[in-house]
């Protein structure tokens, strides 16, 4: 399987970031998830992972995120194989996965700020907190607790952290999953936004978000 | 470092959420200790003989207790995920949860001891010995028992794992801590077994945060 570069960066233009895999193979116990899988992605430029329950997309973009080692193959950032430097590779990534990593003891606004902390912003914390929860359509929850939030409100609360920290390449696990037609375009402008500043998206799902002009990796093929 | 005490300040301040945890061990430490006097009969001299290693027992199994929980809501929420991927190599996130468990667990036994040594008529003089043996010795149970957490992360009966696997390992701390103790009730330089105590401290300081990265790593793969 593999899938070539939509938006290839110009020619001569070594500042344009590339991602690529080579060769992916992943295990999961005894089963192989995936063999051979081939793929690049260029600054702006978006990846669709497609497939039925079980063939590996959240594996892949576990792998792609550097939690999960690949059983053989490559992952290549600029060329440089991420695990060469895989403290640098997790500075790059903003990873979305299927669990919302909300806490529910803690206020909405409170679990961002929790991140935003960890992910070692300072003085324009609470400022970059309003400003992501004011893009999701969360300002006005700020001070609930997050325990009360349905599972649309969780997920948009799990996608605002993608804005707290300026991340080149954005990995979602079902970033729809439960979200209604007006957050789910949020999401796809952010998406688009993101991708227009040269940001990477890789999107694994079933169908219901597309991103415009994406290549497509059917991992059941 | 800001980003290792972020992480400090989060874990404490979701324990102070939920203090019923740390507030349950807390009872436990105190309650058990009290009910050795009512098996034992109320005989001071016996009493006072037996408090150390009581005190040290129950400081043990409260920890047991507690410890379960350290890595579970985060690996269950997809926290720990995040976490993993922060700009925080994986023994620094091993060390800055230690730390937290130990400042919401192992601070108040340390405080609440003398409570328990008065009630079983330990002489006052003693109590500086208990509370430095205390002192060295919390930390060390907190991160004995962090590695026995993360090992058993994910597994089906981790909570009846747990203790098999760490009682073992907390044998040294417990047989120095109550020997100080002992030493100080028979007018003894406490000394060396304080020093020993400091000594599995430090080894435990260094060896344990890799033994527990590497344990979270496995899980997260």
């Amino acid at each position: 399987m593999v899938a070539g570069g939509a938006r290839n960066g110009t020619p001569g233009n070594d500042g344009a970031a590339r991602f690529a895999g080579d060769g992916l193979a992943c295990r999961r116990g005894e089963r192989q998830v995936l063999t051979d899988l081939s793929f690049r992605v260029a600054a702006g430029g978006a990846l669709l992972l497609t497939g039925p329950n079980g063939a590996g997309k959240s594996s892949l973009l576990r792998m792609m995120a550097g939690l999960l080692p690949a059983a053989a193959g490559r992952l290549l950032w600029n060329d440089a194989n991420i695990e060469t430097d895989l403290a640098a590779h997790r500075a790059r990534v903003s990873f979305v996965g299927d669990r919302d990593a909300v806490k529910p003891g803690l206020s909405v606004a409170g679990n961002l700020a929790s991140w935003a902390a960890l992910l070692g912003r300072g003085a324009d914390a609470a400022a970059s907190v309003a400003g992501a929860l004011a893009h999701f359509g969360l300002a006005s929850l700020a001070d609930l607790p997050a325990r009360y939030l349905s599972a649309g409100q969780r997920r948009r609360l799990a996608l605002a952290r993608l804005l707290l920290a300026p991340r080149p390449l954005w990995l979602l696990d079902e970033p729809h999953a439960g979200l209604d037609a007006a957050a789910l375009d949020m999401l796809k402008a952010t998406l688009h936004a993101h991708r227009a500043l040269g940001g990477m998206v890789v999107v694994a799902s079933h169908g219901g978000l597309v991103p415009p002009d994406a290549l497509r990796l059917d991992l059941a093929a | 470092m800001k980003i290792f005490l972020a992480l400090v300040g989060r874990d404490i301040a979701l324990a102070l959420r939920q203090p019923t945890d740390a507030a349950l061990a807390l009872l436990f430490f105190l309650l058990g200790g009290a009910i050795f006097p009512l098996g034992l009969g109320p005989e001071p001299l016996l009493l006072a003989r037996v408090a150390p290693g009581v005190i040290w027992a129950m400081a043990l199994f409260a920890a047991l207790l507690s410890v379960d929980r350290m890595f579970h809501a985060d690996f269950e929420d997809g926290s720990l995920d995040q976490l993993a991927l922060l700009d925080l190599p994986l023994w620094a996130v091993a060390l800055a949860k230690t730390l937290a468990h130990w400042a919401t667990l192992g601070l108040p036994l340390l405080l609440a001891a003398p409570l328990l040594a008065i009630a079983f008529g330990m002489p006052v003089a003693s109590l500086p010995v208990l509370l430095a043996g205390l002192a060295l010795g919390g930390p060390l149970l907190s991160l004995i028992g962090a590695v026995g957490a993360a090992l058993t992360l994910g597994a089906r009966r981790s909570g009846a794992i747990l203790p098999l696997l760490v009682l073992p390992l907390c044998v040294p701390v417990l047989v120095f801590g109550a020997a100080a103790v002992e030493a100080a009730l028979l007018d003894l330089p406490a000394q060396p077994a304080l020093t020993m105590l400091g000594g599995f401290a430090l080894a435990g300081l260094v060896l344990a945060p890799w033994a527990i990265a590497t344990a979270l790593r496995h899980a997260l793969e």
